[in-house]
């Protein structure tokens, strides 16, 4: 027997127009607890579904080989036949069940067909006892909190015998003690002789709980390090230093006045009751002006956004808006595009267009009331705008009377962005708008953000990409656990420094 | 107004070169769209000849039109419910309901027709804003809250006629709904043919005009902002037939007695009805939010007083219905409406509405209530059991969707 349980070689995944991952490599010690960290869209999480047998063996490129044998997985159930559990970052519970149903929710104790209640429970309690839950296993899961949520899932991956426990960002939605109490327990598992692989954009985390971390970068394997010694700024320089692969139109800036400025903005979650998606946040927003919103996944920026966008997202939401100086309150998405502000979402497809419409009807979705003459549409305005924004930002599509939902996803996100240019706003939030479209698409996205910064409105990009916001932004915020960690000008930011930012803060009681 | 106002086209992306536009036919049959009306004129045909022609005799005609013209108008609500995503199960009981306020209104209380029948659409339309308030405000699905409806006032009626029929209505009431407009003009001859009514001739030959105008004044119209148009001997084609149909359908109407008031009034709805979801801001969101929910929402549209007042339309649907039936019958019943529902949602689905939503037409739904009606209609000229008629009317709709379904799956696929 080796001293290696997990070996993946060479392993490449290709979606459609991407490629995932690029002959990634890893091995992971027995008993060890091992991190993999990168940026969003790293390769991280498709990494651990090639692995957990989501992706099934033919599906990728490349080799694993799991106790000293190669393995290739039909199925998750596969993989957890062999002892392989993944626990993802949303938590797959049954909510209305109880903990111990949960626990063997697949995997029933039955007897001819039959499901013995009284071991269930018994078992479960025994588990529940093993990774310090003192619940009574009939609770119903909607009960609990998220982080013992957390633990019931942890039980269910113990009871499939695991052997090797995958945790997608474990804490990123805990607290600092149920954080604690996880971490803890996870020192317990690997001192049972349990292998943990924990993917976490928490450095301070991982250096504390880790024996060993490897880094992805773009699909690629960048170096796996011993956590002793190793800093949480050799990370970073690890998981940063992206090409500046995409070209950047050349823009000059001319910034004006302040248009948009948001004070203490604090917003609630609507699910989870008490928790704080964005705390105290301070922006402001200028004519003219290109600025980016830096964050990692979950660290509240789509949350902050939709927040401003007429309380689209969120609750207890708190603070002040300024337009123009001015104080407005902004109830509905009606009232926030009247005041000038549009936001175009990070998921085009969900919450972006109609796709099963044309693209005219999309295009005039937001701004119905600019064609209309007392609640009557005259389609042929309507064509006449569509087919000018057809033309002006180049969506590739035979006519306006084409479905979005057969455009590419550039096309559909530029559908997107002359919905929201048509309302004529003052403001443009797009959130991730360059997000799984070609590097030709992007040239062109970025080409019309800098133009409608040149018609005098503030520009807010959220990315996930540094170098997109380094190459197109004036100024960039870095947003951290729902905080704004830094505001920097174009010409001080680095790479380094950003995701610097944007780990910052973490270990701040909330 | 910015230099990126609406009408100035002057973003100019000069990045890559414009990929070659891809010309596509943009005329093709779109099946999913004209599937339901060949599927119309073969059923229509497929009766004619089985009935040796009684289908389209002139008294066969108006009786498909009246026994039908309720439904017509319920599926007209319907469609629009639909189209948003939701579902009306009470409708039936709401044309109880409605039918028996009518009669105690104008039999017991003697309250005068045009009065009786407003308060009674006022009703329809208290009734509809209790659904619409808890599907959209409080957030219940529509089917449970339709569900209790169809208990609550299939309940109510009972509790206002007890167990008989409330009758007879005032002739207005009855003409409106069997009855025909007085021949004012006398008859003409129309040699073979034998003698028609000159007046429902005219109406025939004015309804042609104003659809030749309107076609001719929206094609011209698209042509000058540049639109596409089809190819005119297309268009041409099209108009000769809509003036074919209704000229047939209107000389044979002739033949018989007149045009029949409800033929009037539907039409009239259908016209009203079509124009409002393909030209009002309203309809228009009505798509969208059948379309895609969150992306209505996060553009701007209020989406719970658009569903709200759609269910408010489809009481006063119901109630125009409940009167109408009720008036036909010459009685309010505590039976009436048994159904309704069914019939007029399966005309929304057998027209081409999609069962996600976002997709139906107000004509689409009148034809498939129309395809039930010829399938009602011509099995018991041809003296088909009503269990034969039952199974008949269930494998068309279930064949309906499918074919929806079927080429939706297609059209993905081919994506």
């Amino acid at each position: 027997m080796s001293d290696t349980i997990l070996r993946m070689r060479g392993i490449s995944k290709t979606f459609p127009g991407v490629r995932a991952l690029d002959d990634v490599n890893l091995e992971v010690l027995r008993g060890e607890i091992h991190a993999i960290c990168g940026e969003n869209g790293a390769g991280k999480s498709t990494l651990m579904k090639v692995l957990s047998g989501v992706y099934p063996h033919g599906e990728y490129d490349g080799e694993i080989e799991f106790d000293g044998e190669p393995v290739r997985f039909a199925g998750i159930r596969d993989s957890e036949h062999k002892g392989i559990v993944i626990i993802h970052q949303e938590l797959a519970l049954a909510s209305n069940l109880s903990i111990a149903e949960n626990i063997y929710l697949g995997n029933e104790l039955a007897h001819r067909g039959m499901i013995d209640w009284n071991r269930t429970n018994a078992a479960a309690a025994e588990l529940l006892d093993r990774v310090g839950l003192n619940e009574n296993p009939v609770t119903p899961v909607l009960d609990l909190g998220v982080g013992k949520q957390q633990l019931v899932e942890i039980a269910k991956a113990l009871s499939k015998k695991v052997r090797l426990l995958i945790l997608d960002e474990p804490t990123a939605a805990l607290n600092d003690d149920d954080s604690a109490h996880l971490l803890g327990l996870l020192r317990g598992l690997r001192d049972e002789g349990i292998t943990c692989v924990i993917i976490s954009h928490k450095l301070n985390e991982v250096l504390d709980i880790a024996d060993r971390v490897t880094i992805l970068r773009d699909g690629h394997t960048i170096t796996t390090l011993p956590s002793e010694g190793l800093t949480e700024e050799r990370i970073i320089s690890g998981m940063v230093g992206r090409d500046l692969d995409h070209r950047f139109p050349p823009h000059t800036p001319s910034v004006g006045e302040e248009v948009l400025r948001v004070e203490d903005w604090t917003v609630h979650s609507p699910t989870q009751h008490g928790r704080v998606l964005v705390r105290d946040a301070n922006l402001t927003l200028k004519r003219g002006e290109i600025v980016g919103l830096a964050g990692l996944m979950g660290a509240g920026r789509t949350e902050l956004a939709m927040s401003i966008f007429g309380r689209s997202y969120g609750t207890n939401i708190s603070g002040r808006l300024f337009k123009d100086g001015k104080e407005i309150k902004l109830r509905s998405v009606r009232e926030a595009i009247e005041h000038g502000i549009a936001y175009a979402t990070e998921d085009r497809k969900r919450y972006g267009l109609n796709l099963i419409e044309d693209i005219k009807r999309n295009v005039s979705a937001a701004g119905l009331s600019r064609l209309a003459n007392g609640g009557w549409v005259d389609d042929n305005e309507e064509y006449k705008v569509a087919e000018g924004y057809r033309k002006s930002l180049n969506i590739k599509a035979p006519s306006v009377a084409s479905i979005t939902g057969k455009l590419s996803g550039g096309n559909q996100q530029k559908v997107v962005l002359a919905k929201w240019i048509f309302t004529d706003p003052d403001v443009l939030i797009l959130d991730e708008p360059t997000r799984g479209i070609d590097v030709g698409a992007k040239y062109e996205i970025y080409t019309i953000i800098n133009e409608l910064a040149d018609a005098g409105k503030a520009v807010l990009v959220i990315s996930s990409e540094l170098p997109e916001l380094l190459g197109l932004c004036d100024r960039i915020y870095t947003l951290s656990a729902g905080r704004i960690t830094g505001e920097v000008p174009r010409a001080e930011a680095t790479q380094e420094g950003l995701m610097t930012l944007m780990t910052a803060g973490q270990e701040v009681p909330s | 107004m910015s230099s990126l106002a609406p009408t100035n086209a002057d973003l100019s992306v000069d990045a890559p070169p414009p990929a070659p536009v891809r010309k596509g036919p943009g005329f093709s049959l779109n099946l999913r769209q004209s599937g339901i009306y060949l599927a119309f004129a073969a059923i229509v045909l497929l009766f004619t000849i089985l009935t040796g022609g009684d289908l389209l005799a002139p008294q066969n005609i108006s009786n498909i039109i009246v026994q039908n013209s309720y439904i017509l108008i319920l599926a007209i609500g319907m469609i629009l419910i639909i189209i948003a995503g939701h579902i009306d199960l009470s409708v039936g009981s709401v044309v109880a309901a409605c039918g028996a306020v009518a009669a105690v209104l104008m039999v017991e209380h003697s309250v005068p027709w045009p009065l009786a029948i407003l308060i009674t659409l006022v009703v329809g339309g208290v009734i509809g804003a209790w659904q619409g308030y808890w599907v959209a405000y409080f957030g219940i699905p529509a089917f449970i809250v339709t569900l209790a409806g169809m208990l609550l006032f299939r309940a109510v009626t009972l509790m206002i006629l007890g167990n008989r029929g409330i009758g007879p209505f005032p002739d207005e009431v009855r003409t409106l709904s069997n009855g025909f407009i007085d021949g004012y003009l006398g008859n003409i001859g129309l040699g073979a043919l034998g003698g028609a009514d000159l007046l429902s001739l005219l109406v025939g030959v004015a309804s042609v005009v104003g659809i030749v105008v309107v076609q001719w004044r929206a094609r011209k119209g698209r042509q000058k902002y540049g639109q596409a148009v089809e190819p005119f001997p297309l268009f041409v084609t099209k108009i000769v037939v809509a003036a074919v149909l209704v000229m047939f359908v209107v000389i044979q109407l002739a033949r018989f007695r007149n045009l029949p008031w409800v033929l009037v009034l539907l039409a009239a709805l259908v016209l009203g009805y079509s124009v409002l979801t393909n030209k009002a801001v309203f309809g228009r969101q009505i798509y969208a939010i059948g379309g895609n929910l969150q992306a209505a929402t996060l553009s701007g549209v209020k989406v719970k007083s658009v569903i709200f007042w759609i269910f408010v339309n489809m009481g006063v649907l119901s109630a125009l219905a409940g009167i109408i039936f009720a008036g036909r019958l010459n009685q309010a019943n505590p039976t009436a409406g048994n159904s309704f529902e069914l019939d007029a949602i399966a005309a929304a689905f057998i027209g081409g509405a999609a069962v996600q939503g976002g997709v139906g037409k107000v004509v689409g739904a009148i034809t498939g209530g129309l395809i039930m009606g010829v399938i009602n209609n011509g099995m018991s000229l041809i003296g088909a059991e009503s269990e034969e008629v039952m199974l008949v009317k269930g494998a068309v709709l279930l064949a309906a969707v499918a074919f929806d379904i079927w080429t939706k799956r297609r059209a993905g696929a081919s994506r």
